[in-house]
């Protein structure tokens, strides 16, 4: 979850997460490389004093300084381009959840099993308890089983909402008329927390995720309770 | 097929597979192609075929329920686009 400290990404609790997470961290190196490089570069050019003054051109140099930017691009493009292919990847699902974007709150249907659907609101401030937190809890929350792949279906119902969970590395658009899927497994139990990402209206803001991760057999009394109902 | 509560376990979680024609995050004609093969499947075999229960499992499993829904009506007034 989100807190005032947490200046760079949250903790990760999905693989994909991890990676994504040394790909940042791998970026942003090079990025503070280049920042020093070229700062140490405007200093040195203020501050010189001007003793080449008949200096028209330097051809190595040129090639050098477009050479070296070539390849540090590289070395950029081609992580990440291999998490773009791993992070489409879908290997045998074991339960696909579908979540419905409305104008404002996320719905959630089970139906490998049988058919379990529920609406998930957020608790409004004057409902809320102690331990809950503003503008970000909810009524109803999706219950997955951890280290488990999860094939989750995304679709809206009236206008463009986008569902995220920062700490599992997923954002997608959910889309009136088209059904978007993602994949992911969670390594651990715990709550995790999403807003929608998508400008969509009034209550955009008021339109939070709250994923519950908990063990496949308490997943599977859950489930067998749901049905019940 | 009614589910047994106490009956459920692990095992028995199972939800469509991967499926190759439909490599990309965009899944609506999995779900759209599942639904008409299963009505195509029906009216070709007759009711009680089983094999046509698959591609049930699968429409259930991908397709929300409000598209289901709708469909199904669609076809009851006889306007469902597609070639059953
Ligand atoms: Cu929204």
């Amino acid at each position: 979850m989100l807190t005032w400290k947490t200046l760079l990404l949250q903790d990760s609790a999905s693989p994909l997460m991890e990676q994504l997470s040394f790909f940042h961290d791998h970026t942003l190196m090079i990025l503070v490389i280049i920042t020093v490089l070229v700062g140490q570069l405007m200093i040195m050019l203020f501050f010189n004093q001007f003793i080449h003054r008949y200096l028209l051109e330097g051809q190595i140099i040129e090639i050098i300084w477009t050479i070296l930017p070539a390849i540090t691009l590289i070395f950029i493009a081609i992580p990440s381009l291999r998490l773009i292919y791993i992070l489409d990847e879908i290997n045998n699902p074991m339960i696909t959840i579908k979540t419905i974007g409305h104008q404002w709150y996320w719905s959630y249907e089970y139906t490998d099993f049988k058919n379990i659907e529920f609406d998930s609101y957020m608790i409004p401030m004057n409902e809320m308890k102690n331990f809950n937190f503003r503008l970000l809890d909810v009524d109803n929350r999706i219950v997955i089983p951890y280290e488990s792949q999860i094939r989750m279906l995304i679709t809206a119902a009236d206008v463009i909402h986008s569902w995220t969970i920062p700490s599992l590395g997923v954002k997608i658009d959910a889309t009136p008329g088209r059904l978007n899927q993602i994949s992911f497994s969670i390594n651990r139990t715990g709550l995790f927390y999403g807003q929608c990402s998508e400008i969509c209206g009034a209550n955009h803001s008021f339109m939070p995720i709250v994923i519950e991760s908990i063990s496949p057999n308490y997943f599977i009394k859950w489930i067998s309770k749901m049905i019940e109902i | 097929m009614p589910l047994a509560a106490a009956a459920l376990k692990l095992e028995d979680l199972k939800t469509a597979p991967f499926d190759p024609r439909f490599p990309n995050t965009n899944q609506t004609r999995y779900c759209y192609q599942s639904y008409v093969d299963y009505h195509r499947c029906q009216k070709i075999r007759g009711q009680n075929y089983a094999p046509c229960d698959y591609f049930k499992k699968v429409f259930h499993s991908i397709c929300p329920n409000a598209w289901v829904e709708r469909w199904d009506q669609q076809r009851e007034d006889g306007t469902f686009p597609g070639n059953i």
